[in-house]
């Protein structure tokens, strides 16, 4: 088993584990962030550059510093190797360069963006990125569609991670959309705006780092900060059935699959990641149809994460009566 | 005048046609190949020193030498004909006059590879060359020269030739490599290289177009009698395809080493610089490499002749060299605005950038906009900073070299040319007015 030292943090890792999952591992200011990368999804990662790390000795075998800054999520670690993330300047400098890069075009409009408060784009610009804009030209924009009757496109947010397209690819039956055009107009697109409709396309909803593929159901509902997120869970014969809602009294406004830090998808079962159906997700709306089984600790550092709710003592789950579960949800 | 391995027949009337070809001694060296062992043949482009000339300059024989070689498994030979490269027009000369060369090289090829098929990709706007191969492997195969039972040698392989997606990133080999098979042309990920996985996950080599030509006199003369050409670890003959304002521009096949001095000025080569004007700069091997004024490309900053060798050029590092890459040579005169030059480039890049990683996505477009700002006579100071720390946050931050090669113009003008960024600046119409050359289409018509 290979050794790696990243950050002066040295851990024992499997053969093949890249770089972003041992300091995953590690965790805490270790960790890159990851915009593109995704562990549930083969061939993610590579795109974004976000998680460059600096190496600054290749391997016992070969001790050579690499060049370049590499992308962590599609390096595996070589025994002996030393990797520099929070702790190299010059590093943190670059990686704010792709942070740049990654806003000069983003309409940074979280007011009105659905995603707001829990977007990973929202999280790494407050990290990574500079207080004001050095970008004075026109920002690029697309038109909004529809795709399909649950989803909405919003690819002026887009980052184009294509971890949507992955989705497509290994969750759903066939693949309807994908990236056309190239470079900084380059668009996720439907081609003839054919409507994506199968069984679990609503995962490119929870994949989607930012806000640019959204749930129409939960469209301007609500800042999502103000709902209540409750781990909860349906016998459901397409998929694990195991889901959050985000609740606003007795009303279920929003159902996504369950993530974990990382903000990725949970495993269901061991090895088993636990994406939901579209019924689960857009037609199972009431508190009836689910059992809950209580406040859902959201792992992250942004506003959401806040689970200040936790906190009421009085909050007590009572799985049987739903009537209480109301009441105290409206504190 | 130097040795001629590539063009000697060019000019030979008719050398298109098989017939004429194999007057010339062509397919002969295919005849000589099967008499020997594929490992052989290998060992002999090892010898010969002949580097990569696509533009990165890697040992060909050392390329070949690691294909993977699985049992069972098919292995590809790719022929990169995309070339689109600014200022780089070799390939598709060489295509358009000895479509038989490139087909006697991949045939040579693969036979020392092992492959029963393999590939030519053409850049999609060459439609002329298309069919003029497209003759030619017809022709080829009628003769017994592809198909089934090559030469009567019981070895069966097929050519073909694919037509390129119209896209500069076609040429990147990985990106090359997903366009062959029907996909959108985006560099892969690396590892694992084409070696290991590469054409239907099979290993492949992917080769310029001169890289395998000049396998042909490799294989006949042997790899020894062609490192003896050149200088040092520049072996052979080079296509250099001569751009700009030179009094005679075009394509020359040179021996590597020749004086950089001698190839602009000697009659021999390009004839010194049109309507005898000073020369003022040069990009020396396709839009993408560094530019060098005029002092730095003839002598290095030692003081030492520049030749046109891969060493020669790259001495001094970015700092005061640069790269003989494809060998598109550029040559700008006196009155030739490098601002405007830069933002042409750099225009093309921000076209061609397939937008896969950030950096070269939003960079190359931001850089454009900058440069045509300063252009339009807004820019400032501050801008000419901020282009650089823009190309510095893109250099050796992305997936391909593309990203690269779109920084390293905008880095070389900067260091070499900041003070006539800064006149743009200071003086904008003063300046603009005797940079006749790339006209930029929309800017401001008075201004202009
Ligand atoms: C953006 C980009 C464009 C390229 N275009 C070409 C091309 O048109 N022709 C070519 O031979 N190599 C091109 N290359 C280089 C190829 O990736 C590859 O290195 C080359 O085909 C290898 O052949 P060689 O070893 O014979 O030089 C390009 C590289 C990049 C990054
Ligand atoms: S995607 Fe994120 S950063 Fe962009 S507008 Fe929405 S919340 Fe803000
Ligand atoms: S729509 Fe979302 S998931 Fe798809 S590529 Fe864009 S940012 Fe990524
Ligand atoms: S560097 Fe540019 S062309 Fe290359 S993969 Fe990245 S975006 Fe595409």
């Amino acid at each position: 088993m290979p050794k790696v030292t990243i950050d002066g943090h040295t851990i024992e890792v499997p053969d093949g584990t890249t770089i972003l999952q041992a300091a995953r591992m590690i965790g805490g200011d270790v960790t890159p962030p990851a915009m593109c990368y995704y562990s549930k999804l083969k061939t993610s990662g590579g795109y974004c550059r976000t998680c460059i790390v600096k190496v600054t000795k290749g391997s016992e075998k070969d001790p050579r510093p690499m060049p370049k800054p590499v992308a962590s999520c599609r390096t595996t670690v070589m025994d002996g190797m030393e990797v520099q993330n929070k702790t190299a300047p010059d590093l943190i400098d670059a990686r704010n360069g792709v942070v740049e890069f990654l806003l000069i075009n983003h309409p940074l409009d979280c007011p009105i963006c659905d995603q707001a408060g829990e977007c990973h784009l929202q999280d790494l610009s407050y990290e990574n990125g500079l207080s004001k804009s050095r970008y004075e030209f026109k920002r690029r924009e697309f038109e909004k569609i529809d795709i399909g009757d649950k989803i909405k496109l919003h690819m002026t947010r887009c980052i184009l991670c294509y971890r949507c397209v992955k989705v497509a690819e290994q969750v759903c039956d066939t693949r309807v959309h994908g990236v056309m055009n190239r470079g900084d107009v380059a668009e996720i697109s439907t081609y003839i705006e054919k409507a994506i409709d199968n069984d679990f396309s609503g995962n490119m909803i929870d994949v989607c780092p930012v806000g640019a593929l959204t749930d129409r159901t939960f469209r301007f509902k609500s800042r999502v900060w103000f709902t209540k997120p409750m781990d909860a869970h349906r016998d459901c014969s397409k998929c694990c059935g195991k889901a959050v809602l985000y609740m606003s009294g007795n009303e279920v406004l929003r159902v996504s699959a369950r993530k974990d830090m990382w903000g990725e998808v949970e495993d269901a079962a061991e090895g088993k990641p636990g994406w939901i159906c579209n019924e689960c997700r857009f037609e199972k709306k009431e508190v009836k149809d689910w059992t809950i089984e209580g406040p859902r600790a959201i792992d992250r550092h942004s506003v959401i994460a806040q689970n200040k709710y936790l906190d009421k003592k009085n909050l007590k789950i009572d799985v049987s009566n739903q009537k209480q579960i109301q009441e105290k949800a409206h504190n | 005048m130097g040795r001629k391995l590539l063009t000697q027949h060019i000019n030979v009337p008719g050398i298109r046609n098989l017939e004429t070809y194999r007057q010339h001694g062509g397919y002969d060296t295919l005849r000589k190949a099967f008499g020997m062992k594929q490992e052989d043949i290998v060992e002999e482009v090892k010898k010969s020193g002949l580097r990569g000339r696509g533009g990165a300059g890697f040992p060909t024989g050392l390329k070949w030498s690691f294909l993977a070689k699985p049992e069972g498994v098919a292995r590809y030979l790719v022929c990169n004909a995309d070339e689109s490269e600014p200022g780089t027009f070799k390939d598709r000369y060489m295509m358009e006059h000895l479509p038989h060369l490139l087909i006697e090289g991949m045939a040579i090829g693969s036979f020392a590879l092992g492959c029963r098929t393999s590939y030519i990709y053409i850049r999609g706007e060459l439609m002329y060359v298309y069919h003029i191969l497209q003759k030619a492997i017809d022709e080829a195969y009628a003769a017994g020269f592809l198909g089934k039972n090559v030469m009567g040698t019981g070895w069966d392989f097929d050519l073909f030739l694919q037509c390129g997606g119209g896209a500069y990133i076609c040429g990147e080999e990985t990106a090359l490599i997903e366009s062959l098979e029907g996909k959108r042309g985006n560099p892969r990920i690396k590892p694992p290289f084409p070696a290991i996985k590469g054409v239907w996950d099979c290993p492949t080599v992917v080769n310029n177009v001169e890289s395998i030509m000049a396998v042909v006199p490799i294989v006949r003369d042997g790899g020894d009698a062609y490192a003896q050409i050149g200088i040092g670890k520049s072996t052979g003959t080079k296509l250099i395809s001569a751009c700009g304002h030179l009094k005679k521009p075009g394509v020359y096949e040179i021996e590597l080493g020749v004086p950089v001095e001698e190839f602009i000025y000697s009659d021999e080569y390009c004839g010194g610089i049109r309507n005898d004007k000073k020369l003022k700069a040069v990009v020396a091997g396709g839009s993408s490499v560094p530019v060098l004024p005029a002092e730095l490309i003839l002598k290095t900053a030692n003081g030492e002749p520049r030749l046109m060798s891969y060493e020669s050029l790259a001495d001094g590092g970015f700092a005061t060299g640069t790269m003989l890459g494809s060998g598109g040579f550029i040559v700008m005169d006196e009155d030739t605005s490098i601002v405007k030059n830069l933002w042409t480039f750099t225009r093309f890049y921000h076209h061609e950038s397939c937008g896969q990683c950030s950096p070269c996505r939003e960079g190359t477009g931001w850089m454009e906009k900058l440069l045509h700002k300063i252009l339009d006579g807004h820019g400032t100071l501050a801008d000419v900073d901020l282009l650089w720390e823009i190309q510095s946050k893109i250099e050796g931050k992305t997936i391909c070299p593309l990203g690269d090669a779109a920084a390293w113009p905008v880095a070389s003008a900067i260091r070499h040319f900041r003070s006539e960024f800064e006149e743009y600046v200071r003086n904008p119409s003063a300046i603009r007015k005797d940079h006749h050359y790339y006209r930029v289409n929309n800017l401001n018509p008075e201004l202009v």
